[in-house]
């Protein structure tokens, strides 16, 4: 979650939602996304919405403090209830972010995910899933973590190299993430993803296979990986801008992405988003997948956004402020849009063109098709998808998604 | 002590003998308005609380830019200091002068409107070449020289080694050369009582039809068209029908009369006199700089001598960076051609650029005001192609083409290309003299003489081809010399030269806007250096895009910019769709602006950056 928030219109106090956003309702999947905002330390090249501080004030004297967390979440997870009514859904998808979920206990992770189990219900076949820092889980935390519902845990692992994860300002030492998936394995949980960062300045092609390596053989069925994106305002950026490190170049990213593709397809993930990679349709993460197809989903902490029916609105950033407006029983809503046709339309492209199966050619204007029969012939677009009446990315093309984007949505 | 005289001579009954017509020749920054200034204060034809800086400069951009570019006259009443006491007052017209080197032809003009000149130069800094070129013309027109030193108050002053130089300059003695400060107003009065006392009265024939000569032409929004004009004989009256001799167009007087300073209308203008006179045209061109006025009824027969037709020297493509200024833009250029005679355009289509006009202009700096006035005040975002010059072709079956426009450079066999060259006059210390030797050398030039105006500065005159000066000689000129040597030149002719086109291509099509004609021994340097501005300033495609320089269908650089490889953000999840979707629309509206050459997209930017100057001389030369 990038820490800028969009410009949009104010969020009613009560948070009440525009009666056409909850129409049709029924048909669409509902997660939810719980944001954690504290972590032990920022890393360098973070720009995420977290604090590393204990406890945070708003204005009115309302505490966000770690300790109490678990139960403001709570509050918001109740205002969800009352702005969706009586929508009868089952929550089929959580999944908790942050900042670092595993510095709260275990129990508070599952006192937020309790909530939702008793406001919304859980479908049976819910994906729970977390995030974790390897340096802050072991066996017994894991164990607890399945204990009180989770599924799936994510584990922010970025590289096999030591002298990477000093640049990224990452604390574990390297081998920890993979005995970190063998852990929660014993533990009971059936899917592991492990994040991956590339094109970190210093970072080789050798380096990134060994990552690459690593995370393979740990036996993860999920692995994402991003390219690092240096964000203005981090400690990255500035030390970039001072020369300390050096900027990696675009087409070092590109080789990366390419050496990532092949390992991973050769050890038996097949890609389904730009970024991600599983062993089986049945490891996909399906929290993220509501992203990407318009699902619905409720974003509850400071700075998370939302989307329900082609209403999206985002949170408070300041975790103190965040408490203190649902301790006046307001929402923490700072803004929001509510997405014309055309925005609607244009974001379907956008996201579902990323993903394997990209997006179908009827949602293009005529200038956008011409231009997909134009990225067609350039070895953009795959000929199998698009006789099949769908656009959707070649290797190539992957890796020029948001120039084939800006052309198709024409 | 203001001294405005009693019983002041009115117009049209003045004594000629009683009238002293004169201007000032100043390089910018000598304080020629600050002296003009004192002037109207202690000539008492405006009082204090109504004096401001600069009271005769009305553009805004005179004023910041510390130069004047339309000349105006003013009627000052002067009765100067005499031993036996008596005051006969007389009446001083001071007639400003533009003072840069592309309005020679409108300084000869108003020159030839004076019978004396004060040469103004600053203390600190002694005389430059503009000024000097201007000297040259006033001698040339037989005006009797006031050699003045101003800002004699300075700290920096040093009046005895410029008294010396200027004396030098103008075969006087140094102790003729007057000590002003027209800050402080110190020695003004005694330099007006010089003005008088030097500077010959007006001659002309009293009873003759009138001939009256332009040497200004404004336009103003409420008013038309004002001309300034010296009546050189006889007399013009108001309510007079007068005739343009040099088109036999005639028009009704609707006003005439002096500017003391603002302007006031008068019974005429007699023999000597200096004034306005309002038309009703709403064009400069219907009145201008260098035309003799006479009376319809029995008027003049032979006009004054000296009239030439403005000719543009220098070209240059603007473009509207939005097209859909195209409209504005034609309209501005309207508008200023009211006040610029000197001002010609005709729409031109660029493959590159789209609609815009080719503007032809006196010379550079003429370009530049221009170019600032549309933009400052029309509001237009403009780009404008690399000034050229014109060229005459000629073909080996003896047709003829005039080319102002580089990419029209005519295809076949070429026999000859004549190309404009000037005479050119630099002034600096002389340690620079071996510098700006080299420099006018890789320019083509040739120098045709050397002077020591004093021990340690130098005057050099070349013969230089006038394209050699209008791309970054200036700029090749200040660096070189730290600034410290000026340039004048004036057009002598033409000279034909090994003159070839050299055209850029991007993924093999041709950009029209980035075709120039250099000399044949340049035309290497010039291709290489595009081609390498433009592999930095082309955004990476998904395809690899060649950079190519040609003469005709000969390849002599060439540079490739690399296909992009990369263009996706890595991660997209709940709190990055709104930030992507506003990040999609900006990226569509940067589309928008991209100009499109074959299949590659150009931002405007790129074409600023590569038709300006800057830098690229430097890298052309390692």
């Amino acid at each position: 979650m990038p820490s800028a928030l969009p410009d949009g219109e104010p969020v009613p106090a009560d948070g009440a939602l525009p009666a056409a956003a909850l129409a049709g309702s029924a048909d669409r999947p509902l997660g939810f996304y719980l944001h954690v905002p504290y972590c032990a330390t920022r890393c360098g090249y973070c720009d995420f919405n977290t604090y590393t501080a204990d406890e945070l004030r708003g204005a009115g004297g309302a505490s966000a403090s770690r300790e109490t967390y678990a139960a403001t979440l709570t509050e918001e997870v109740r205002l969800a209830r009352t702005v969706l009514g009586d929508d009868p859904r089952p929550v089929s998808t959580v999944f908790v972010g942050g900042g670092t979920p595993t510095l709260l206990p275990a129990a508070d992770l599952g006192r937020m995910l309790a909530a939702v189990r008793e406001e919304f219900g859980l479908a049976e076949d819910a994906e729970v899933t977390t995030e974790a820092n390897p340096e802050s889980v072991d066996p017994a935390y894991l164990a607890e973590l399945r204990a009180v519902g989770f599924n799936r845990v994510s584990f922010g692992m970025q590289s096999a190299r030591a002298h990477v994860l000093r640049v990224l300002d990452r604390t574990h030492t390297p081998g920890r993430p993979e005995r970190c998936v063998a852990e929660a394995r014993a533990a009971g949980f059936e899917h592991v993803n492990l994040d991956l960062i590339y094109g970190t300045p210093g970072e080789s092609d050798d380096d990134w296979r060994a990552s690459l390596d690593a995370a393979v053989g740990a036996g993860a069925d999920h692995v994402s990986a991003y390219a690092l994106i240096v964000e203005e305002g981090t400690r990255l950026a500035r030390r970039i801008r001072r020369g300390e490190v050096p900027m990696t170049d675009d087409d070092v990213h590109a080789d990366r992405y390419l050496i990532a593709e092949e390992t991973l397809s050769a050890a038996g993930y097949s890609w389904y988003e730009v970024s991600n990679w599983t062993r089986s349709p049945a490891g996909r993460c399906r929290h993220n997948e509501l992203y990407w197809t318009g699902a619905d989903w409720w974003g509850a902490g400071p700075g998370a956004h939302s989307h329900v029916g082609g209403v999206r609105w985002w949170n408070v950033k300041h975790p103190g402020g965040y408490a203190q407006a649902l301790a006046e029983g307001r929402s923490p809503g700072a803004g929001r849009e509510v997405l014309a046709e055309e925005d609607r339309r244009v974001e379907r492209v956008l996201l579902e063109l990323r993903l394997a199966d990209g997006c179908p050619l009827h949602l293009l204007a005529p200038q956008g098709a011409d231009a997909a029969r134009r990225a067609l012939a350039d070895g953009l677009l795959r000929p199998e998808a698009y006789a099949d009446g769908r656009a959707a990315l070649t290797l190539r093309g992957r890796l020029l998604a948001d120039a084939v984007v800006r052309d198709l949505v024409d | 002590m203001p001294a405005t005289p009693s019983n002041v001579p009115e117009p049209r009954r003045t004594d000629p003998a009683l009238i002293r017509n004169f201007c000032i020749i100043a390089h910018i920054d000598h304080g020629k308005s600050t002296l003009a200034d004192r002037m109207l204060q202690l000539t008492g034809i405006v009082e204090e609380r109504q004096m401001r800086a600069q009271y005769l400069d009305r553009m805004d951009i005179e004023r910041e830019r510390g130069i004047t570019i339309k000349s105006q006259a003013v009627r000052m009443p002067w009765s100067p200091t005499s031993e036996d006491g008596t005051a006969t007052p007389h009446i001083l017209n001071m007639i400003d002068t533009p003072g840069h080197v592309d309005f020679t032809y409108e300084v000869s003009r108003s020159l030839a409107a004076c019978e004396g000149c004060i040469l103004l130069v600053d203390a600190a800094q002694g005389i430059e070449a503009q000024t000097l070129a201007n000297l040259y013309l006033a001698m040339e027109n037989d005006l009797t020289i006031i050699p003045v030193l101003n800002k004699i108050d300075l700290p920096a002053a040093q009046p005895d080694k410029f008294a010396a130089e200027l004396a030098h300059l103008i075969g006087c003695e140094p102790e003729d050369v007057l000590r002003v400060s027209a800050k402080t107003g110190e020695g003004v009065g005694e330099l007006l009582d010089e003005v008088v006392r030097l500077v010959p009265a007006p001659v002309g024939v009293k009873d003759a039809p009138a001939r009256a000569m332009i040497f200004d032409s404004v336009y103003d929004a409420y008013r038309g068209v004002v001309t300034y004009v010296k009546v050189v004989d006889g007399e013009l009256g108001r309510r007079e029908r007068i005739r343009m001799m040099s088109t036999n167009a005639a028009h009704e007087l609707l006003e005439i009369g002096t500017n003391s300073p603002e302007m006031t209308a008068a019974d005429g203008l007699g023999v000597g006199e200096v004034g306005y006179l309002i038309t009703g045209v709403k064009d400069v061109r219907q009145s201008k700089v260098g035309d003799t006025i006479t009376q319809f009824h029995k008027g003049a027969t032979e006009a004054l001598p000296g009239y030439k037709d403005p000719k543009p020297m220098v070209f240059s493509g603007l473009y509207p960076l939005d097209g859909s200024d195209y409209p504005e833009l034609r309209d501005a250029l309207d508008k200023l051609q009211l006040n610029d005679a000197a001002l010609v355009y005709e729409p031109e289509t660029s493959a590159a650029l789209g609609f815009g006009f080719r503007v032809g202009f006196l010379g550079l700096l003429h370009l530049e005001v221009i170019r600032e006035r549309l933009e400052r005040e029309f509001g237009l975002d403009l780009i404008a192609t690399a000034p050229n010059v014109v060229y005459r072709v000629v073909m080996e079956d003896r047709t003829e083409h005039t080319v102002t426009n580089p990419s029209e450079f005519p295809t076949g066999k070429v026999d000859e290309v004549h190309e404009p060259v000037v005479r050119a006059t630099l002034l600096a210390p002389s340690e620079f003299i071996g510098a700006i030797m080299e420099l006018c050398q890789t320019r083509r030039g040739n120098l045709q003489g050397m002077d020591y105006l004093s021990e340690d500065r130098v005057e050099l005159r070349y013969t230089l081809p006038l394209a050699e000066i209008v791309f970054d000689f200036f700029d090749a000129l200040k660096s070189k010399t730290r600034g410290y040597a000026s340039l004048d030149y004036e057009p002598t002719g033409e000279q034909s030269a090994d003159l070839v086109k050299v055209d850029i291509l991007l993924h093999g099509d041709k950009v029209d806007a980035f075709s120039a004609i250099v000399h044949k021994d340049k035309a290497y340097a010039y291709g290489v250096r595009m081609a390498g501005k433009l592999r930095e300033l082309i955004p990476r495609q998904q395809f690899e895009v060649p950079i190519q320089a040609a003469v005709g269908s000969r390849i002599i650089a060439r540079e490739t910019v690399r296909a992009i490889r990369k263009d996706v953000l890595a991660k997209c999840y709940g709190g990055d769709i709104s930030r992507k979707r506003k990040l999609l629309e900006k990226q569509k509206e940067g589309k928008k602006r991209m100009k499109v050459v074959g299949r590659v997209e150009v931002p405007q930017e790129a074409f600023i950056a590569a038709l300006s100057s800057d830098d690229g001389g430097e890298k052309s030369k390692k």
